[in-house]
């Protein structure tokens, strides 16, 4: 099984679009939407879920206000700026600390530190993760809560979840949807893998993203070759992102030209592959064969 | 107005134009005399100095603190691994003690309960911020060290550096968990940068519930306008939410962005539409 994973640095240059053009290409791959903030690929492979489950990313704490004695300790030791004195009156002070949840990071530090015991420390659900059946495959995906952290704890256990799945059923691949830019949930969904596929467009600031996100892959030592998608928007871009990456050594394993199809297939929540007939499809049908012969002489190697 | 007041501009979705209008909306408040603030928080790919241009004029690291053991005083009694939960800290056997500094917090916690005062903070390097002017703009972005996952604190340190009686566009990065939450907390307005397609169309929806649950006043700027449906529309007038301004969906805008130029230098009719925009801002 060899996983590949598309990301981009910089939001925006199709990561999607390609991987549910994959999804379609590739007959028996496993799927998983890591960009688990702004999951987007469940719009083109429209899931049905068998499995739900709850994410636990960490704890939160939490005063009982009826305990606080309202000695400002757990102010002093929190250093998220998460703890104020705005809780309601309980009988001993006339006002009570409280702690806001989402500045809370979880570290216990107050928890550890309250001299009363008053402060609570519960696991939190940050999210929900699934396993789904699609047109295509099995799908490992999840929703992150709104404003919540642990992404990349969410990230790597779906990529794990997504693997066993994919060995379980002697899947040949596994395409990954990762995240724009170079932080923690991109780190997650981007070490071990086969391939890194960057998908970058022929603008100055794709261009800019691509360079950092490239040295993020080489830092971590991933293998990572490059689509410029939409390259005939200004074809003297891409034709620069193009030798600056053969510089580095990085293959430009498929040119894309801008097509009006992807947003049409993307409205009728389809693949790129099922909806175009026309060269669009064609190129991408090189790009994902490319994709496949790089990993295999990688694997001959 | 001499009273300060700041807009993020924000999207689920990445790519969908945020840059464009920020900078774009900064240079035109700019250009009224107002006293504007540019400052980049997608810090992991910082985009604005390219449209922008900037003379940089400050540089700054930025650092967070790490533990550090002194194994001479250390007596093994373990208490740092136990209140860590981030397993930063790992107590191994008598003083040996590992420190992994990409998956430390800074909580300081292990710092505190240390008994023998054997742990010191160390600075561990995230990232620096670059300070200057772009024209009548004030310019301030953060560059996150590659490797690092420590973009909210970066985040942090950017909007340290808003001034008072400013105008303060931030520029947010992508998505709805953790950073954005940094880049947007504090901020006077937000404006929603999304694009009619279903993708943005469901990251929009994301983007409400985070400002909603933040108790953000807010309004939507769509992007690419022509392109895709108008499910979009729909959707911010059932919710009852404003749209402030609509960007055609114009190769010409995408031509421009690609070589880093700025919409109201290159295409003027849409100058009216960013002063409209600046208007509004002044407004609230």
């Amino acid at each position: 099984m060899k996983e590949i994973v598309v990301i981009s640095g910089k939001g925006g240059t199709g990561k999607t679009s390609m991987v549910g053009a994959f999804a379609a290409l590739a007959a028996d791959a496993v799927l998983a939407d890591c960009d688990v903030d702004a999951a987007d690929l469940h719009l083109i492979v429209n899931p049905e879920v068998k499995e739900t489950h709850d994410f636990v990313g960490g704890k939160r704490a939490r005063i009982i206000a009826d305990k606080c004695a309202g000695c400002g300790k757990c102010r002093e030791v929190c250093n998220f700026d998460a703890v104020s004195l705005d809780g309601p009156a309980n009988g001993v002070v006339e006002k009570t600390y409280t702690i806001d949840p989402i500045a809370c990071e979880g570290c216990g530090v107050c928890v550890r530190f309250c001299p009363v015991d008053a402060i609570e420390f519960k696991d939190t659900v940050n999210g929900q993760w699934f396993i789904s059946d699609t047109r295509f495959g099995p799908m490992v995906h999840a929703k992150l809560g709104i404003a919540e952290e642990n992404s990349g704890k969410l990230v790597s256990l779906i990529r794990k979840e997504a693997k066993r799945i994919a060995n379980e059923r002697n899947s040949n691949f596994l395409i990954v949807d990762g995240s724009p830019g170079i932080g923690c949930p991109v780190i997650a969904s981007i070490s071990g893998a086969d391939l890194v596929l960057a998908v970058t467009e022929p603008t100055m600031s794709a261009h800019h993203d691509l360079d950092r996100v490239v040295e993020l892959t080489a830092h971590f030592a991933v293998p990572t070759a490059i689509c410029i998608n939409k390259f005939d928007i200004n074809p003297e871009m891409a034709a620069e992102i193009e030798k600056t990456a053969g510089q580095k050594g990085l293959r430009v394993l498929g040119k894309i030209p801008y097509d009006v199809a992807v947003t049409k297939a993307q409205i009728l929540a389809k693949s790129i592959i099922e909806y175009s007939s026309n060269g669009l499809k064609r190129q991408i049908e090189s790009l994902w064969q490319s994709t496949m012969d790089m990993l295999n002489t990688k694997e001959s190697t | 107005m001499s009273k300060g007041f700041t807009v993020a501009v924000a999207s689920g979705k990445g790519g969908t134009g945020k840059t464009t209008i920020a900078v774009n909306l900064a240079h035109i408040a700019a250009g009224l005399g107002r006293k504007v603030q540019y400052l980049d928080c997608d810090v992991e790919e910082p985009n604005g100095h390219i449209f922008l241009k900037p003379q940089i004029t400050g540089r700054r690291a930025v650092t967070v603190d790490v533990p550090q053991v002194d194994t001479d005083k250390c007596t093994g009694c373990g208490e740092c691994g136990r209140i860590c939960q981030y397993s930063a800290i790992v107590h191994i056997t008598g003083n040996n003690v590992l420190t992994f500094e990409h998956l430390c917090h800074s909580c300081g916690g292990c710092i505190r309960i240390c008994p023998v005062d054997a742990i010191k903070p160390r600075l561990l390097a995230i990232g620096e911020i670059e300070l200057g002017t772009a024209g009548n703009v004030g310019f301030v972005h953060g560059r996150l060290r590659i490797g690092n996952v420590r973009t909210p604190s970066l985040i942090k340190k950017v909007k340290s550096h808003i001034r008072k009686g400013c105008l303060a566009i931030v520029d947010v990065p992508p998505g709805t968990s953790c950073p954005v939450v940094e880049a947007v907390k504090g901020a006077d307005f937000v404006l929603l940068v999304t694009e009619p397609t279903p993708f943005g169309l469901n990251d929009l929806k994301l983007a409400v519930a985070l400002v909603r649950q933040m108790g953000l006043p807010f309004a939507v700027a769509i992007n690419r306008y022509g392109l895709g449906n108008d499910e979009v529309e729909k959707y911010c007038k059932s919710e009852n939410i404003e749209i402030i301004l609509k960007l055609p969906d114009d190769r010409r805008i995408a031509e421009a962005y690609s070589t880093g130029q700025m919409v109201v230098d290159a295409l003027c009719e849409y100058k009216e539409q960013f002063l409209g925009l600046a208007h509004a801002m002044a407004g609230r």
